[in-house]
């Protein structure tokens, strides 16, 4: 009767809206947040994400407005990310709904962020997002501005430093396997989970529902999120619990 | 009449509690709001907290509202949200930091870094996630919840109240630790019910329509 293990639906969002690949049938605007949100809520999701891909001062507004609008309804974790750069916009999600603010980018180039961020709103709010590609054998380079940019961050190391300063969890993302449907890169997700005391969600890569036992079984991972399984409706996130459950892990019903 | 009054003192998502409450009773007056005398009118009050005990208590001590929090908690029924319960307590570890000292007791941070469940499954800290919650007592705020039900949690400190008889609910993260406490007219949970899905939103109906009484 333990903690667990999640699943966590990602959305991508561009000014408020839900962008790209959201096809359930029946909702009457696919690019509704609420809407989406509300679906993957009712089909058991556990926690739900937010990227802002095109995060920008302009749109920013109505990624709280959204944000707002989702957390009057649903009444399950969300976190939010993308372009998180400095602590007022971590304040301005968690004011708008957010329980959950993820740093990426910002966190790499000025660590003291997160301390700061850890400080005040507590490390459990803050996410460290990581992403990831792997350069040698048991060895992944940090990325940052999306995968544009490389680091020279060993990411493992990276992972250790950020839960040092506060960082309450990590959501890892291979870049090698980000849209590739070939599932999770598990070497890195077991080396930063094994690594780290907080815990994982590993992110990018899941082709099918046997990707995802495979991430918490092989991968050692806490929590699996993903997206195009749900958002084109190939699986529910009910069937993805059975798959889970029937390999043996604990899911909330 | 105000109905329902959430303390903001300052510091994190108030807006969540808020807006779950107005969810399950559409029909109340409820405001968030930093003003005691506001407090003071509400019949009922919700003490909600996120982020770390020191800055709580901090946030707590500027905004001016530790007076009319200890005084609303002896006599109205009470709801405190994870740092809204950790504050009740005489002291925590985080920090470290006093609390209010409503309650008798300690908030103490999860022991081990390296846990294991029984299954030797490493437990990691934070506690994030959904764990189910065994029911102690009979109690109004479980009337409807399920025992065992899963409720939401991210926190890294738990309280150990001097007397074990307040525990309402207790989770097990790997040993058995309190996740509610019930006195008298408090009732406090570790968990976020505003997170909770259906079983967090039938906590709060209760909560909304309890006398305060056992």
């Amino acid at each position: 009767m333990g903690l667990a293990k999640r699943i966590i639906p990602c959305l991508d969002v561009a000014a408020g809206r839900v962008v790209k690949g959201v096809n359930f049938i029946n909702l009457r605007d696919a690019g509704d947040p609420v809407e989406v949100a509300r679906r993957y809520d009712s089909q058991g999701a556990d926690e739900l994400a937010f990227l802002d891909i095109r995060a920008s001062v302009e749109t920013r507004g109505l990624l709280y407005e959204m944000i707002g609008a989702v957390a009057d309804q649903v009444f399950i974790p969300l976190t939010v990310g993308g372009g998180v750069s400095h602590v007022d916009d971590i304040r301005a999600l968690l004011n708008a709904g957010a329980d959950k603010v993820s740093i990426n980018t910002a966190g790499v180039n000025n660590p003291a962020l997160i301390e700061q961020a850890a400080a005040r709103y507590g490390a459990q709010c803050i996410v460290a997002a990581i992403d990831a590609k792997a350069i040698s054998p048991g060895r992944w380079e940090v990325y940052t501005h999306g995968g544009r940019t490389a680091t020279g961050r060993d990411a493992v190391l990276w992972a250790r430093e950020a839960v040092k300063l506060g960082a309450g969890e990590i959501l890892l993302t291979s870049m090698d396997r980000d849209g590739a449907r070939s599932g999770f890169d598990l070497g890195l997700t077991r080396a930063v989970a094994d690594a780290v005391d907080v815990p994982v969600i590993a992110s990018g890569g899941v082709g099918g529902l046997q990707h995802l036992v495979d991430g918490i079984v092989i991968g050692g991972a806490d929590a699996v999120l993903a997206a195009s399984i749900f958002h084109y409706g190939e699986f529910t996130v009910r069937q993805a619990k059975d798959a889970m459950s029937a390999a043996g892990i604990e899911v909330r019903d | 009449m105000l109905d329902i009054a959430v303390v903001d003192y300052g510091t994190g998502n108030l807006r969540s509690v808020a807006k779950a409450l107005l969810h399950v009773a559409p029909e109340r007056t409820i405001m968030v709001s930093s003003d005691p005398a506001t407090i003071r009118s509400a019949k009922r009050v919700v003490l909600p907290g996120q982020s770390a005990m020191p800055d709580c208590m901090r946030a707590l001590d500027q905004s001016g509202l530790r007076d009319v929090v200890m005084e609303v908690a002896r006599d109205r029924p009470f709801l405190g949200i994870c740092l809204g319960l950790q504050m009740l307590f005489d002291n925590s570890e985080e920090g470290p930091t006093s609390g209010l000292g409503v309650l008798p007791g300690d908030v103490v941070r999860f022991r081990d870094e390296r846990m294991h469940d029984s299954a030797g499954h490493r437990l990691k800290v934070p506690h994030m996630g959904w764990s189910r919650v065994a029911q102690k007592e009979d109690h109004p705020l479980w009337r409807g919840v399920e025992d065992h039900t899963r409720f939401y949690f991210a926190h890294s400190y738990y309280p150990v109240p001097d007397d074990p008889g307040l525990t309402a609910a207790s989770v097990e993260y790997p040993a058995a630790f309190t996740c509610a406490i019930a006195s008298a007219n408090i009732f406090a949970v570790q968990f976020h019910p505003e997170k909770s899905h259906s079983a967090g939103l039938q906590l709060l109906a209760n909560f909304v329509t309890w006398d305060g009484r056992v």
